[in-house]
């Protein structure tokens, strides 16, 4: 980049100039600025009863599109509400809920294009199931059995689909966000007309890889929406004890990114924000950061009891502003919901989500020469020798390992 | 002696040592009110107020950088990552301060004071990033020592060396044994010495040698090969770093054999620098090859993670390859 003062140049996009004077206002008091001096306010369209507020922006959207966004909630609440059922019966050794969140998740995947790469956290199973990810696929990650795309390395819910442009979810917190930003960088370079949403949580933004990604692709104008569920609690951390300032979105700011705070529990605000967002991404070639204000009704996960951090009447006060029953209303009053095919819709799910599990539960796990592959992009020497000699070993001992012992193939 | 899971014997170290020692200051991600999300911090912040037991923002560069600073300034940190795989991110502070804060100012600051505790390990069903064993990585950092618990007693021994030892310490534990291992525990104040190896069980034939949770592995194994008559002595290594040399040679001169179990990947394994070792001290000692008995050189998987696993049957067929060598 060349030049002082005006307007610089990256590879034909323009950028403002961050010469670090420029533009200073000078004071001759000392200036505390103090958190609060900037007031991000959050937007809302529906109230929530699911009235619109009278002089709300309202986002385009037809009875199609909200139908999809309304039966993909219903979809993920009965699929959440099987899945940690098939946990405590011992049938998956793990899952993690996203209630409360489905207006955040769902209204924000909604408002991209299918090209889109969307990176997640691990609580965005309803991105997923929006793109059109469907129950057998769900059950074969969480049954980690061959049909698995990613080969049933991971726990349940790391899922990832590259058709779908899902990336396969990583459990070490953050490590998604400055990815997006060079993910994001490549889609622009390429001239794609597509964009990447990272998901995260208020938690993870604590995390040094957050700050990286945040001001990497602002300096790299990178198009890409950091879009961050505020859900109040990372497992225990409640998110006083995470941060001090005004939420996340007042971090946008120190990084010179355009944010929106939304009403994550509004899915028409969520959707709108997300769609405005894009735009600003593509058309710009910059980041934005939304934050989505929302509250994690679900348990961490499986392996969490709520009870142990947080009082059942500030769970009631969040179940009163469900995002589901709020857009539900809504679509009542447009006259978009005929409640007895909503009803034969829900039980459908029901009945698919059962005879899925059943299936996926039946089919085998990878054969053991899968347990090589994919650490290089062919085996090398050393771990083709290991592989031989644990097939040699399994054959010896069949009963100690049962789900791969009777497919050996020696060769 | 009360009868305590390791969980337990390690909730009592702490109350123990910030009982006796007001500098003691345990933190971590989860640790404050809830108590950890394997409770080993439960009542802590409720006996000792929020000043010297909280919860951290999720950031564990953030954790032991900050660690790092206070025990610099004379504290005495306890601090928490809450699974081993996660410790990355704070990487470069230890690696490159913690271990590094003495030598680099001619021992006028040090971090000496500070405990790192996590818990590490497989079989868990934890899949990639819920199983891993690095202690090798930290193994190779001069400048700080490694401790790994067996069992309860051994845990809260172990812990309040730990504590009280002037070198930064990575305390790992299994947690796979957090619930699964219960034995009687001491509710006095007692240390196990750090840099000393145990010897579990004495043997003639060949000395067997793990840490963590692999020590019950290779017992299970001995079992087996003493019915074949072959007579295991069971070493638990305890500190990765600085490990007991003399104590492994000694019974390697003894036995002629070793064999050496690890959870994590084979390649560049704390069994290899121990194999470097032994044989220096031991050539002429061997009556074959020192064995290792690992994990495979892949990422640590989750369908296929009872093949993974260095368990007991590999080992009691390790042991016989290695007497009929
Ligand atoms: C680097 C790293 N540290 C710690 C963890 C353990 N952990 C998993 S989820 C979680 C809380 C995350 O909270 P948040 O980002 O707010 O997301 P939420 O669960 O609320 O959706 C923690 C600490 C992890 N997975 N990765
Ligand atoms: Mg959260």
């Amino acid at each position: 980049m060349v030049n002082f003062g005006g307007v610089g140049y990256i590879r034909g996009f323009m950028v403002d100039e961050r010469n670090h004077l420029s533009d200073v206002g000078i004071s001759h008091k000392v200036n505390v600025i103090d958190k609060g001096t900037v007031d991000i306010p959050m937007l809302q369209i529906l109230q929530p009863d699911g009235s619109v507020h009278s002089d709300a922006d309202m986002p385009e959207i037809d009875k199609e599109a909200a139908l999809k966004i309304f039966r993909t909630m219903h979809y993920i609440r009965v699929l959440d509400e099987r899945m940690v059922g098939a946990q405590r019966q011992g049938r998956i050794s793990f899952y993690l809920a996203c209630s409360g969140e489905e207006a955040s998740i769902i209204g924000s995947a909604a408002a991209l294009s299918d090209n889109d790469m969307i990176m997640s956290q691990y609580r965005e199973q309803g991105a997923l199931a929006y793109r059109g990810y469907r129950t057998e696929q769900f059950m074969n990650q969480m049954f980690s059995n061959k049909l698995d795309p990613n080969k049933g390395r991971q726990m349940p819910i790391h899922y990832g689909d590259k058709a779908l442009n899902f990336m396969t979810i990583s459990s070490p917190l953050g490590t998604q966000i400055p990815q997006a930003a060079g993910y994001a960088y490549g889609q622009k370079m390429a001239g794609n007309e597509a964009l990447t949403i990272c998901y995260f949580g208020e938690g993870a933004a604590s995390e040094g890889d957050f700050h990286a990604g945040l001001n990497m692709a602002s300096v790299l104008n990178c198009p890409v929406i950091f879009f961050c569920r505020n859900n109040g609690y990372a497992i225990s951390t409640p998110a006083n004890e995470q941060f001090s300032g005004d939420g996340i979105a007042s971090r946008g700011l120190g990084y010179g990114i355009k944010t929106i705070r939304v009403d994550g529990n509004d899915v028409l605000a969520v959707y709108l924000a997300t769609q405005k967002a894009r735009e600003i991404a593509l058309k710009e070639h910059c980041p934005v950061l939304i934050e989505a204000m929302t509250y994690r009704l679900a348990a961490h996960s499986t392996s969490d009891d709520p009870t142990g951090y947080r009082s059942k009447e500030e769970e009631q006060k969040w179940r009163v502003k469900d995002p589901v029953q709020r857009f539900e209303n809504w679509m009542k009053s447009k006259d978009w919901l005929d409640e007895e095919q909503h009803k034969q819709f829900v039980e459908q799910t029901r009945q698919e989500v059962l005879a899925a599990m059943k299936k996926a539960e039946q089919v085998d796990i990878c054969e053991i020469d899968d347990l090589i592959n994919d650490v290089y992009d062919a085996p090398p020497w050393h771990l083709k020798e290991q592989l031989s000699e644990l097939k040699k070993h399994i054959s010896l001992y069949p009963e100690a390992y049962p789900k791969t012992s009777g497919r050996i193939r020696h060769d | 002696m009360t009868k305590m899971n390791m969980l337990q014997a390690i909730n009592n170290a702490l109350i123990t040592a910030m009982t006796e020692d007001e500098k003691v200051m345990v933190f971590g991600e989860d640790v404050g009110h809830f108590g950890g999300v394997f409770r080993a911090t439960s009542n802590l912040q409720h006996q000792f107020g929020k000043g010297r037991c909280f919860n951290t923002p999720l950031t564990e560069q953030g954790i032991i950088g900050f660690a790092n600073g206070l025990a610099s300034q004379g504290s005495v940190p306890v601090a928490e990552i809450q699974f081993g795989d996660y410790i990355f991110p704070a990487f470069d502070q230890i690696v490159n301060e913690t271990a590094k804060f003495r030598y680099r100012s001619g021992g006028q600051f040090t971090c000496g004071t500070l405990t790192i505790r996590t818990p590490y390990g497989g079989g868990i069903a934890g899949g990639l990033y819920h199983s891993q064993s690095p202690e090798a990585f930290f193994a190779h950092i001069p400048g700080m020592k490694i401790v790994i618990p067996r069992n309860p007693y051994q845990a809260k021994g172990l812990l309040l060396a730990s504590i009280r030892d002037d070198n930064p310490v990575l305390f790992m534990e299994p947690k796979r044994l957090y619930r699964a291992s219960v034995g009687d525990v001491p509710e006095e104040d007692y240390e196990l010495p750090l840099g000393k190896a145990e010897v579990v069980k004495k043997g003639e034939h060949i000395s067997l040698l793990a840490w963590g949770a692999q020590v019950e592995v290779i017992e299970k194994a001995a079992e087996m090969a003493e019915n074949d008559g072959i007579s295991c002595e069971i070493i638990d290594l305890r500190s990765i770093l600085p490990w007991d040399a003399q104590t492994v040679s000694e019974s390697v001169k003894k036995t002629g054999r070793l064999l050496i179990n690890h959870e994590a990947p084979q390649t560049g394994g704390f069994a290899s620098e121990i194999s470097a070792t032994v044989q220096e001290r031991c050539f002429l000692y061997l009556e074959s090859p020192i064995t290792r008995v690992c994990g495979l050189d892949t990422p640590y998987p989750l369908a296929h993670e009872k093949e993974y696993m260095p368990d007991h049957l590999k080992t009691y067929e390790a042991i016989k390859r290695c007497v009929n060598f």
